[in-house]
């Protein structure tokens, strides 16, 4: 494991606290990107959470993935604002030019398209977010250009 | 001294508020003095996006937008350095000027009162504007039987979307024996289409703070839970922000204020679980379990986090409470229906033309929202529907657009007032896809305890997906209706319970949608792809681009000549009604 991955459970605010579970889970996917089996491990020797309690946590929440995720996860909100202003046709657009359907990550690992179920900024629709950026008012052609920016690494 | 404020919520930031931050630094950095730059949170006009407010010293303020940064340099040099306001980007003056005005000036603004006008990162601010006023009168009275009674008093309901008294809430909690009692502010905003608590927490996160003291003297709790969602990180980020500033000031954690009352807040970031917003599930998660609801009673009132007395409120409804506190019950009581009091605050989005967040009295028309705040529909096309509550609420048509806002009028249409998501649909809606957008939404939230929630959304949604493709049978919407009532009446919690609601209300009012695509295989919004036929007409001067586009090559022709599709080989994917520029394909 890289240097820069450990962490000490010992050390940190939510450690011995009731309910630390899903912080401690948070912390975990945000420094490895997601749930490694090592992590969840890990998790359970230094936390004494039955690993059977921790999986079930992990996979009842969206924001928990148990596999890798591409650089730019790009997360296009399909809420209704976004739904009836055209998300649908937003997100094939990518997933054609990207060649990905939803959930899943390109072969060279930059990109990792995910459909979500709002995004709040309903008055953008349709909007996305790459990262922690979002982007609004999104046509098929232009959320093209959007990502190819990505793809020459012309981004914030 | 002359301020500049820049807009900045999670909206105004997408629509480029940051850039704009930036043009202004590095102008006024080289301007003269007596200019300060500030930021400030959402005012609400999303459609105008960036926003920049210039505040003079008489109090005259100027509502400037949409300013990109390009156009930041001219405001600055005419504005400020020639003292002539720019009058083609003006959207609102407190002169009375401006195009945009009738967007806020038809507002009562209680809970968005801040919003945009402080800046959120700044405590003094909101002390400037009453801030933490309230709270010391509270400390002061020492009476928090005759606090419950004033919030009992001035009709406050719970802003979440069921509408229970908060006042009588807080008595039961206050009345439950415990060893501990806590607070928690439900902020996880999951409806889509919904963003008015975003906006709150981002523009005014103290307003939230306050409520929740507030509350926690009422009922004797000395712990405080904000239950926001990971997806807002710019509300976790202000609020983290707040809360420190708070304890420094003494506003927050050990005896406030100098009193013997203390209360601690803390922030606990949801996982992405739209059953959560229940509360009951809530708090399960809040204890690190999985999100599921439980059986109520016992509420959580009586046993609630880790079985101790818990009074969950929204968002909204801590921010009405300093203002009520500070302006009595009466004045709180004056707006509003007999049943419904005060206002309710509206994210309006879809096919209408001024989107953002609205405040208005309880008691106005759909219509006047619609029309008379937010200035109608996009492209002037044809008012179809609003849906109101999210996928627990449901679609109310233009025939009933002078239904009032109140909890009563709301529910008597099928549709519920929800947390305050308004999304406006028009004529190129299809409402049997809107029925299945939300049975797919809720399905894939449900949590998986009720067999009737967890198979009959499923059960459900397949049908909706065999009309909207076009094989739907006869007796479908029979069969929707059948499983919508054992749905509601099987489900333990809210989102089983109203998840049939988008669909029975479409079915109650735009019936005849869903028998044109079942017997007549046709989507009279042509909308549902699988039900549409596109075809060439004699507009076509055989460009080749539909010919080429088309991934089928359903499509002949050659230069010059109109082309034609053959129907046999068409998948109806669009892709040659996206590429012609002439309008010369139409689909039915």
């Amino acid at each position: 494991m890289q240097a820069h991955r450990k962490y000490d459970f010992r050390n940190q605010s939510y450690a011995g606290e009731q309910g630390r579970l899903i912080p401690l889970l948070q912390q975990a996917q945000e420094q490895e990107g997601y749930l490694s089996r090592e992590g969840l491990l890990r998790i359970q020797r230094e936390s004494g959470i039955p690993l059977s309690q921790i999986y079930g946590v992990a996979t009842f929440y969206a924001q928990f993935r148990l596999k890798p995720v591409g650089r730019h996860l790009i997360r296009v909100c399909h809420g209704t604002a976004c739904h009836v202003s055209g998300a649908i046709e937003v997100t094939q657009a990518i997933s054609k030019h990207l060649q990905i359907g939803n959930g899943e990550t390109t072969p060279d690992r930059m990109f990792t398209l995910e459909t979500v179920s709002c995004l709040g900024c309903c008055s953008l629709a349709p909007a996305l977010m790459i990262g922690t950026h979002t982007y609004g008012n999104l046509s098929p052609s232009s959320v093209v250009k959007l990502v190819k920016k990505y793809q020459k690494g012309d981004h914030p | 001294m002359t301020r500049v404020l820049v807009g900045l919520g999670t909206c105004g930031i997408a629509a480029g508020a940051e850039d704009t931050l930036r043009a202004v630094t590095a102008k006024l950095g080289a301007a003269a003095d007596g200019v300060e730059l500030a930021r400030a949170g959402c005012i609400g006009m999303c459609y105008r996006e960036p926003l920049v407010e210039i505040r003079h010293d008489d109090g005259t303020r100027f509502l400037y937008g949409p300013i990109a940064a390009d156009r930041v340099e001219r405001l600055l040099d005419e504005h400020i350095g020639q003292g002539k306001p720019v009058a083609e980007w003006l959207v609102w003056s407190s002169r009375g000027e401006g195009s945009e005005r009738t967007f806020l000036d038809r507002q009562q603004r209680i809970v968005l009162a801040n919003c945009g006008v402080i800046d959120p990162e700044v405590i003094d601010d909101y002390l400037a504007h009453d801030g933490y006023k309230a709270q010391a009168k509270v400390l002061a009275d020492k009476d928090p039987d005759g606090l419950i009674n004033l919030i009992v008093e001035s009709g406050l309901r719970g802003r979440g979307g069921a509408g229970f008294l908060t006042g009588m809430k807080w008595r039961f909690t206050r009345l439950a024996p415990g060893p501990h009692k806590y607070i928690i502010c439900n902020a996880d905003e999951g409806d889509p289409g919904a963003f008015m608590d975003r906006s709150v927490l981002e523009s005014d996160p103290h307003a939230v703070l306050e409520g929740m003291t507030i509350a926690g003297y009422a009922i004797g709790a000395d712990h405080g839970y904000i239950y926001v969602r990971a997806e807002y990180p710019k509300a976790i980020e202000r609020l983290n922000l707040a809360i420190k500033q708070a304890e420094e000031r003494g506003f927050l954690g050990d005896r406030l204020q100098g009193s013997d009352f203390s209360f601690h807040v803390r922030l606990k970031e949801g996982a992405g679980a739209f059953v959560c917003g229940e509360e009951t599930a809530l708090i399960a998660s809040i204890e690190g379990k999985r999100g599921m609801p439980r059986v109520r009673p016992p509420f959580p009132a009586t046993r609630g986090l880790w079985d101790c007395p818990t009074s969950i409120n929204n968002v909204e409804t801590f921010a009405n409470v300093p203002w009520i506190v500070r302006n009595g019950a009466p004045a709180f009581n004056r707006l509003g229906t007999k049943d419904s009091k005060g206002t309710k605050v509206f994210a309006m989005a879809g096919k209408v033309k001024d989107g953002g967040l609205v405040e208005v009295p309880m008691g106005i028309s759909i219509k006047e929202i619609v029309f008379d705040v937010c200035g109608g529909i996009k492209n002037d096309r044809k008012f179809k529907a609003v849906q109101m509550g999210g996928p627990s609420g449901g679609c109310i048509p233009a025939e009933l657009q002078n239904t009032v806002i109140d909890y009563d009028s709301i529910n008597k249409t099928g549709a519920i007032m929800g947390s305050g998501g308004l999304v406006v649909m028009d004529e190129t809606t299809c409402m049997v896809d809107i029925a299945r957008f939300f049975l797919e939404f809720t399905q894939r939230e449900s949590c998986g305890k009720c067999t009737f929630c967890r198979v009959g959304t499923k059960r459900m949604l397949e049908i909706l997906t065999r009309i909207t493709e076009g094989k739907g049978q006869e007796g479908d919407i029979d069969l929707l209706a059948d499983l919508a009532q054992q749905v509601r009446n099987s489900s333990l919690c809210g989102l089983g319970q109203t998840a049939p609601n988008p669909v029975l209300t479409t079915i109650k009012y735009f019936r005849s949608e869903y028998e044109a695509h079942i017997t007549n295989r046709k989507c009279p919004a042509h909308h549902c792809a699988k039900l549409l036929t596109f075809t060439i007409t004699d507009d076509c001067n055989g460009c080749t681009l539909c010919l080429k586009a088309c991934p089928t090559e359903a499509i002949t022709g050659s230069r010059k000549v109109k082309h034609v599709i053959d129907q046999e080989l068409c998948i109806v994917c669009g892709e040659c009604y996206n590429a012609c520029r002439f309008d010369a394909i139409i689909k039915d």
